[in-house]
């Protein structure tokens, strides 16, 4: 523990390109763009095929075989195949970017999917009955029901994401996975634990915003939050009945 | 093809660590989960402390795990022990929940049956609650195994031998086939994985089957 704490607080550690700050914009920013691209893919088509019901069987299967998909295996393949097409730092930021972005969707996919699917008949045959058009149903009903479970797939991915970002490293991403690669390869203890500590921080602290996000989006109609409150509004309002009579 | 034909013992070799790592780890969490499982669901106010703190755990990238686990247990930083304990911490997150939800869904007039023909509290546990829990306990190893045989190959990077040693190897010599072979052998070894706990569940719970036949 000692030689965490050392390298920790070491000022020498915290400037510069290879400082801890510059370590942790770069590891947000990747896991960023990978979890934006893998958003835009999954969740428009999670909500489709949850609301049609096309492709079920696919969705479900997908999101259970990528689960086996090593994405070191994965992360390899992909900057031997693609790195000496392209040129300079983008041999390897590319790939690392595709992979980490296709590891995030099945995750997202099957939240969509599932958060659609379980929608309760009811609501959805309330809205039709009210005159709402399919994709009004889709955006008004079906999506905010659904939130839950988007943010569940959400955070599965970002997990996954930030931990195969730490791993890209040893295919030359930046980011926090540095400290721990190149401590690796020096046999510096204190770094690669150091490095181990602030990436465990970081995914926690990346799924308690995530988790302050969630409560703040889903309504409260489905999370019970404000229910108390709720439950004693009519108890006050038959108080102020005789109040108003008399 | 040619790689993979030369190299085909090690490669069997490298399956059988690959095994062991993945599959110690699964056994333990087991083992660790069914009691913490029960407890969350004996006490409410453990339900949720329990959850949280093993849903933690899981937030943990493995490559982390692996090299925090040392500092933890004093082992040397190439051990595989650190790998099987941080393995068997993340089927424990996996598990902890399944387990306390599959015994939640054990109806409570089952569980009044069994008072009322006299088991105990023990006995009901080990004999109507746990076995009625199993296909739900089952789906969750099943997770718990597949992720399992994937982040074991991380461990490749620290240098513990196993089938991630085929990716860290190939990417060095800028070699695709050994990588390849990786992942396959990988993918192939969560289907048998996942396999095996659908067989021993169908073993386990006959009435299951005599249900599905009728």
């Amino acid at each position: 523990m000692n030689l965490v704490l050392t390298w920790l607080t070491d000022p020498t550690h915290w400037s510069g390109d290879d400082g801890v700050p510059h370590r942790i914009l770069e590891h947000l920013t990747y896991s960023a763009v990978a979890l934006v691209i893998a958003a835009i893919i999954a969740i428009p088509l999670g909500l489709y095929v949850g609301h049609t019901g096309r492709g079920k069987f696919l969705v479900v299967n997908i999101a259970g075989a990528a689960r086996a998909i090593p994405s070191l295996g994965l992360l390899f393949i992909m900057v031997l195949a693609l790195g000496p097409r392209l040129s300079g730092d983008a041999a390897f930021v590319v790939p690392c970017l595709v992979v980490l972005a296709v590891l995030a969707v099945p995750p997202i996919l099957a939240g969509a999917y599932a958060g659609v699917e379980e929608v309760d008949a009811g609501a959805r045959d309330a809205a039709k009955g009210m005159g709402m058009r399919d994709v009004q149903v889709l955006v008004k009903v079906e999506l905010p029901c659904a939130l839950p479970l988007i943010f569940s797939g959400l955070r599965s991915a970002t997990l996954q994401v930030v931990a195969t970002a730490t791993i890209a490293a040893t295919a030359g991403l930046g980011g926090l996975g540095r400290l721990l690669i190149d401590g690796l390869a020096v046999r510096d203890f204190g770094q690669m634990a150091a490095g181990a500590v602030l990436v465990a921080a970081l995914a926690l602290v990346v799924d308690l915003a995530f988790a302050l996000v969630q409560r703040y989006a889903v309504s409260s109609g489905l999370t019970g939050r404000r229910a108390a409150s709720r439950r004693s509004r009519p108890k006050a309002s038959a108080d102020s009945i005789p109040i108003t009579i008399s | 093809m040619s790689w993979f034909i030369d190299h085909l013992p090690a490669v069997l070799s490298l399956t059988w660590r690959h095994v062991y790592l993945a599959g110690v780890p699964l056994v333990l969490g087991l083992l660790v989960a069914v009691p913490l499982g029960w407890l969350a669901r004996r006490y409410r106010v453990l339900y949720p402390l329990l959850i949280a703190g093993t849903g933690l755990l899981y937030t943990i990238p493995s490559l982390a795990l692996f090299i925090l686990m040392p500092l933890f247990i004093g082992t040397k930083i190439l051990d595989p022990v650190n790998v099987v304990l941080a393995m068997t911490i993340y089927t424990v997150a996996l598990l902890v929940r399944t387990v306390a939800d599959g015994l939640g869904a054990v109806p409570d007039s089952v569980n009044q049956a069994a008072t009322a023909m006299g088991f105990g509290r023990v006995r009901r546990l080990f004999m109507v609650e746990l076995p009625l829990a199993v296909p739900v306990i089952s789906a969750g190893l099943r997770v718990a195994a597949v992720s399992n045989v994937s982040i074991v190959s991380v461990a490749a990077i620290i240098g513990v031998p196993q089938l991630g040693s085929l990716f860290t190897d190939g990417f060095r010599r800028n070699f695709m086939e050994p990588i390849l072979v990786g992942v396959v052998a990988c993918v192939l070894l969560a289907l048998v994985f996942d396999l095996v706990i659908i067989a021993g569940t169908r073993l386990i719970t006959p009435w299951q089957r005599t249900r599905r036949a009728a």
